[in-house]
């Protein structure tokens, strides 16, 4: 079996929950095809660089998963499909890093950017964010319940 | 010599060595260092990117832009 990691981006007016309920949708079909989904990371609504298909903004969520060709060209299939994904995008991987991944990272800092005029009073939080703070940072899915 | 914008010297790879960052394309921090102003990949010749690295980078780049971490073009 091969490691792949896929990054979907659904649609900014899903909420939470639904984006959970995708996610672990996807994870389903990989598993029903023989899969295991080694880890899931939910990086929250994100401003995208360009309009996709009229979204400013959308979900993004990111499964690793080790499972056979088979099972990512069904889940490509359904995230084709799939009216509230905007992109998808799988790669093929070496190896698994367990850690969070660059986005959740240097997430802290782009977040408080816009608002700055609270910042000041906060310094120290943003040193912290990367290791504990933001909840969805650890791999499981529920992670990120403790923000909604 | 010292006309040139980005020049300082002969410098090595920066992503070559034993502790070089790693390539990845969710990484925008790294990867917009290597964009220009107008959404472009700097040539490598301008940032001293091995020919190897290069490649990977602009693949990079490339996915990011497909994910909407990066712009295609900023006008």
């Amino acid at each position: 079996m091969a490691l792949y990691e896929s990054v979907i981006i659904a649609r900014q007016d899903l909420s939470t929950q639904q984006v959970e309920a995708l996610t672990e949708q996807m994870s389903a079909v990989i598993t029903d095809n023989g899969g295991t989904v080694a880890k899931t990371e939910q990086w929250g609504l994100r401003s995208i660089a360009y309009r996709i298909r009229k979204n400013r903004k959308g979900h993004y969520f990111q499964l690793t998963v080790d499972c056979p060709s088979a099972a990512v060209a069904e889940m490509e299939r359904q995230l084709g499909l799939h009216e509230d994904v905007l992109r998808s995008l799988t790669v093929r991987i070496d190896e698994i890093d367990m850690e969070p991944s660059a986005i959740l990272q240097s997430k802290g800092s782009r977040d408080d950017r816009p608002r700055r005029s609270d910042r000041d009073d906060r310094p120290a939080r943003e040193e912290t964010a990367p290791v504990a703070a933001p909840a969805p940072a650890p791999a499981t899915t529920t992670a990120s319940e403790g923000e909604a | 010599m010292a006309r040139r914008p980005f020049f300082r010297g002969r410098k090595s790879c920066p992503f070559t060595g034993p502790n070089a960052p790693k390539i990845d394309f969710r990484d925008t921090k790294t990867l917009s260092r290597y964009i220009s102003e107008r959404g472009k990949i700097v040539p490598s010749r301008i940032t001293s990117v091995c020919n190897k690295k290069q490649r990977e980078l602009s693949k990079a780049i490339k996915r990011a832009r497909f994910l909407g971490f990066l712009p295609y073009v900023i006008k």
